[in-house]
């Protein structure tokens, strides 16, 4: 009895290491430990043993059982590793096959500048201004002290609705200053980009629609080193900490003292290269100290308050950031040029 | 404006080189747009006399020259000019030369003959007779300069200078001169500026006998200032004189025209020099232009002129349009004996007018348009008077005749050195703006400046802390940071929306495009508005640059439309495209628009239907919280497909359309696939938003599914089912959600099945079958009866 025992244990341990599979495991549990098995067959040959024997045997054949059942369990759990590790292998992936199409749309380019300008300026606790594009005379002219006979009035460079011409499309964003001058009291902070418009003729760098980012501060006290200040801030957070600033006497009527500002060449640093035409310098945005009949025609006492404005071309600034060379990209939205922003 | 530094060295001293020299001028303020160093193209060319000439052996037309070129040993040049004779002073380009255009001369031979340079013409040299009249026409430039063998050619024909281009801007018409950029240099660089009074000995006689002016407007005319020259000798002007004008741009023409080019140049005051002769009636008469007067001026174009023009004319017709040009009736000629000398000032707005109405913008009508001194007539005619004496061109009349038709004012200000520092945020010593100020020009005593005539710009203490602060540096004021009272900035709750609607456009695939704000009336064709289409109603531009950019655009249809165009014709696939901008909206009885923000989302491409762009609405919408949007068929909007089109509207109002473009219209188009489209008004769907929302406990018990497939006529729409299987399905009804459409067969035609998944749920319990079980046969009942849908 004890030898046969052994054998099917021998036996049965040899077919749970020799089956491949879960079913031939099965097989096998069949085989010993099923109803028919052969341990099975055994044990029910244990009422012919002797009382002396019956313990032992039970014991040796419990203990063979027990061996059996934790072969088997061993097996399947070695067999179930491997499956997984051959699914696995098997759901092997070539990782680099594109992803599943989601289309995500593009900023133009204009907003891109636009809303990093809007965000260094509402960073320093400017608002933003909005006025509308068509706009009276007084507001964009009378009141930014160019009066009647001014050359920029002249229908050759303005859009007008009326023929007496006191509605036209605003060829600069400064009426929203009068706008804000005349309902806010200082301090005033503000920054008012838009559309504006003029009668150019399209080419690579001029359109008869292009956009202006306008500044204005006023407050007791301000000065022209405050108006350096706010303006290299600008420059150096949109080119970078070493970009470097010139500032030189200009003429605006609704400014004075006026100024423009350059920014020192990116391609030559100032040496003088074909994208400056030998200058070193590039022309950025044109500013000022608010001219005092602009303050006192809006209501702001100009012995107690000053101010400055500034105002920036966008196109300008994306066209140099993004190193377009044809403004007309800007407004044709083609999707091949949209797509590389 | 061009300025030779060698002119400007008559003026005043300025050693700095041509690059310090311009940067200094820019960053006082006279912005130097470039500098040109004359003759820069010229090297290597020297003044050779010829010692001998003859035939080249082989040759019938070639000459073979010895040159003596001042370098010891004589050169042996061929030529092939025939005006060279042994003697005569020529300019000689040596080997390794270079002249104007890129030419570059090296040794070689000519007909076997060695020719070790070449011999120049006047044009070779990039002059022309105008610059050197006894030239000859054909040949090579016989020198009649003194000067000896060996001199660079560039000193000799006046090549030794360089011209600065200034833009000057037009608060500064002053600086249209020689004298007034040589101020401003002056000032810039510290160095005195020397300025002589003109002095005229005169020949006797009077003016009065020759001339009576006349001012009929004195608006625009404040003052005229005559002289006349007798006995007229026309000659080319002197080469120091030539010279000067052409370094400025100008031909030089003979003594009397280049005299009052050069006093225009020189003082920035235009002149004119009418032909006595012409003058009738000896009588200048400043007028305006009569109802169909006309004038042939000096260009040769016989001009229109209108009453609103102002003229000079003599008794009996006009001579010349004031400020602008003469008239050719009393031009110069190589006959005329006797002058009239014109120094007038004109009012600006009118001389630019009448410029403009002509189409002839010319240096005098571009100096008078910015307003000039009216002092400045009177030294002006005196300077050309020097000139004409100086260049023995005439004899000076005595007598001026100087009509001053309108006061002239002067400006004074006090000197507020506290304020100017104030403004600029400096500490400038009131010592240096007294200096500044009085350098430049004006007076100052006891505290009180005053403006010089020519400075019409300064009315201001700030003007003055501009004319303080040019010289005193804008680069060096210090940058600061102003601190003033904290106010809140940002962007408001609006702009904010507007940025973020914007991101959630490009976060469900769509791109920003931007376009313009203007189009034409055939745009509105091309989307098929009716005539009668209150769409069309829209603010026009008078002065348009052409009629497809004449009428602000009342809806951002056409232009989306356009870009998708214009992207198809590109090949470029699946396009999808938004626009976030301003509809101009006339308002009866109001002189603006009402300037509203439409979303405009346009695309095409295979992935692309009614209910693809639908779904990017309803995220739009969603995101805005206008919650419960209708949409409702709209079969009458002409732009789009009379099936396939909707309304969009939230609590009764209007927000948009949708809809699938119109056959025609994209065809208008040139798109070759269905392109679908929605506009959308920002204000109305930000007034349609609702409140945010607070938040709802979350039921306990868990949700019951129930599909719900039912069979109805074909007209009967979805949005009518899932109201009625809400009504059925009471409060306990959470969701309701399409999953199927369905036509054919077996359904029967006429009829289509619609099936839809019914979440219910409830906070107090679980729902069982027999809960469920009623709402549904109530659900059912209610389809039954209102849209006779049945249970498939």
């Amino acid at each position: 009895m004890k030898k046969i025992l052994e054998d099917i244990k021998n036996s049965s341990l040899a077919a749970v290491q020799s089956a491949d599979d879960p079913s031939a495991l099965e097989a096998v549990r069949v085989n010993y430990l099923g109803k028919k098995g052969s341990l099975t067959a055994v044990l029910k040959q244990m009422g012919s043993l002797s009382a002396e024997e019956r313990p032992v045997i039970g014991q040796l054949a419990n203990q063979v059982r027990s061996e059996i059942e934790e072969a088997i369990a061993k097996k399947a759990q070695a067999l179930s590793e491997e499956l997984l590790l051959r699914r696995l292998e098997e759901e092997k992936l070539d990782v680099t096959i594109p992803g599943t199409k989601v289309s995500v749309g593009k900023k133009h380019p204009m907003s891109i500048v636009l809303e990093e300008v809007v965000d260094i300026f509402t960073g320093m606790g400017y608002s933003v201004a909005e006025g509308p594009e068509v706009e009276y005379s007084a507001n964009n002219f009378d009141k930014l002290n160019a009066p009647e006979g001014h050359p920029a009035r002249e229908w050759s460079d303005t859009f007008y609705f009326r023929e007496d011409s006191s509605v036209l499309l605003r060829p600069q964003t400064s009426p929203v200053q009068v706008r804000v001058m005349q309902t806010q009291k200082p301090p005033i902070r503000v920054i008012a980009p838009g559309r504006v418009y003029r009668k150019d003729e399209v080419d690579a760098t001029h359109s008869p629609m292009f956009h202006q980012v306008e500044g204005l501060v006023v407050d007791k006290g301000i000065t022209m080193g405050d108006l350096k200040g706010a303006l290299n801030t600008l420059v150096q957070r949109l080119y970078g900490k070493d970009a470097k600033t010139r500032f030189r006497p200009h003429h605006f009527p609704f400014t004075e003292p006026s100024c423009e500002v350059d920014m020192q060449c990116f391609e030559c640093q100032g040496a003088g290269c074909r994208v400056c035409k030998g200058e070193g310098w590039i022309e950025i945005l044109g500013a000022g100290m608010v001219h005092p009949k602009v303050l006192e025609g809006c209501g702001i006492d100009t012995s107690v308050y000053s101010g400055f404005a500034f105002g920036v071309g966008l196109e300008r600034l994306t066209l140099r950031r993004f190193n377009i060379s044809d403004m007309r990209l800007l407004f044709e939205n083609d999707m091949r040029f949209l797509n590389q922003f | 404006m061009k300025l030779s530094r060698k002119w400007l060295s008559e003026f005043t001293d300025i050693k700095a080189s041509d690059k310090e020299y311009c940067d200094a001028m820019t960053l006082s303020g006279s912005k130097v747009e470039g500098y040109e160093v004359l003759g820069s193209e010229i090297s290597n060319v020297v003044v050779g006399r010829v010692i001998s000439i003859e035939r080249h052996p082989d040759s019938d037309h070639l000459w073979v020259c010895s040159v003596d070129a001042g370098l010891g040993a004589p050169l042996q040049i061929v030529t092939g000019a025939q005006n060279v004779r042994a003697g005569d002073l020529v300019p000689a380009a040596l080997h390794g030369s270079t002249l104007p255009g890129g030419i570059k001369i090296k040794k070689g031979k000519l007909r076997g003959v060695e020719s070790e340079g070449m011999l120049c013409s006047l044009k070779e040299l990039g002059l022309d007779r105008h610059d050197f009249p006894y030239a000859a026409e054909d040949g090579i430039f016989i020198l009649e300069e003194e000067c000896s063998p060996g001199d660079d050619i560039k000193k000799v024909i006046g090549f030794d200078d360089t011209v600065v281009e200034f833009e000057i801007t037009n608060n500064r018409p002053d600086c249209f001169s020689i004298i007034g950029l040589a101020r401003e240099s002056a000032v810039t660089f510290g160095t005195e500026l020397r300025l002589a009074s003109p002095e005229v000995m005169g020949s006797g006689d009077d003016i009065t006998n020759y001339i009576d002016i006349e001012i009929e407007n004195a608006a625009l005319c404040p003052r005229y200032t005559a002289r006349v020259v007798k006995n007229i000798r026309i000659a080319p002007s002197p080469k120091w004189l030539r010279q000067r004008l052409r370094a400025s741009g100008v031909r030089p023409i003979n003594n009397i025209v280049d005299i009052t080019n050069y006093v225009m140049l020189e003082y920035g005051q235009p002149m004119h020099a009418f032909d006595y002769a012409c003058v009738k009636g000896k009588k200048i008469i400043v007028r305006n232009a009569r109802d169909g007067e006309t004038l042939e001026t000096l260009d040769g174009n016989l001009r229109k002129l209108t009453p609103d023009m102002l003229v000079i004319a003599d008794a009996e017709r006009p001579i010349g349009v004031a400020g602008v040009m003469g008239g050719a009736n009393s031009e110069i000629t190589e006959n005329t004996v006797t002058v009239v000398f014109e120094s007038a000032n004109f009012n600006g707005v009118s001389v630019r007018k009448t410029a403009a109405a002509l189409g002839m913008r010319t240096d005098a009508s571009g100096r008078f348009e910015k307003g000039l001194d009216p002092l400045g007539t009177l030294p002006a005619v005196q300077r050309a008077c020097e000139l004409v004496e100086m260049l023995n061109a005439g004899d000076v009349v005595d007598g001026v005749i100087d009509d001053i038709a309108a006061d002239i004012k002067t400006v004074t200000l006090p000197l507020t050195p506290g304020r100017i520092n104030a403004l600029l945020g400096a500490e400038i010593e009131e010592e240096f703006m007294v200096k500044v100020l009085s350098d430049l020009g004006f007076t100052v005593e006891n505290g009180l400046i005053t403006v010089p005539s020519w400075r019409s710009d300064i009315e201001h203490y700030s003007d003055i802390a501009e004319e303080v602060a040019r010289f005193y540096g804008y680069n060096v004021i210090e940058p600061t940071s102003f601190r003033g009272a904290a106010v809140q900035g940002g962007l408001t709750e609006r702009q904010s929306i507007e940025r973020s609607l914007s991101q959630l456009c490009r976060g469900i695939g769509f791109t920003e495009i931007l376009t313009y704000s203007f189009i034409g009336p055939s745009d509105y064709d091309k989307i098929m508005l009716p005539g009668d289409s209150a769409l069309r109603n829209s603010l026009r531009i008078l002065n348009p640059l052409g009629d497809d950019t004449s009428l602000m655009r009342t809806t951002g249809l056409p232009p989306m439309l356009e870009v998708l165009g214009r992207n198809f014709s590109y090949r470029n696939k699946d396009v999808r495209l938004y626009e976030l901008s301003r509809v101009y909206i006339p308002v009866e009885g109001a002189e603006l628009p009402d300037e509203r923000v439409k979303l405009v989302m346009g695309a095409y491409g295979s992935k692309e239907d009614f209910y693809s762009l639908k779904g990017c609405v309803e995220a739009v919408l969603g995101f805005l919280r206008v919650t419960g949007a209708e949409y409702a068929l709209r079969s009458d909007h002409c732009s789009f497909h009379p099936g396939r089109c909707a309304e969009i509207s939230a609590g009764g109002r209007v927000l948009g359309v949708i809809g699938q473009i119109h056959p025609k219209v994209q065809e208008n188009y040139g798109i070759e696939t269905p392109v679908y489209a929605a506009e959308l008004d920002l204000g109305f769907m930000l007034e349609a938003r609702q409140p945010e929302a607070s938040y709802k406990p979350l039921s306990r018990f868990p949700s019951v599914y129930r599909d719900l497939a039912l069979v109805c006529g074909d007209d009967v729409t979805v949005a009518s089912l899932e109201k009625h299987i809400r009504s059925g399905g009471g409060k306990t009804l959470r969701a309701v959600s399409l999953f199927d459409v369905y036509k054919g067969s077996p359904i029967p035609s006429g009829k289509k099945s619609v099936a839809f998944s019914l979440e219910f749920c409830s906070d107090e319990q679980s729902l069982t079958d027999t809960d469920i079980a009623p709402l549904m046969e109530k659900i059912l009942k209610v389809l039954k009866s209102e849209l006779g849908a049945e249970i498939r």
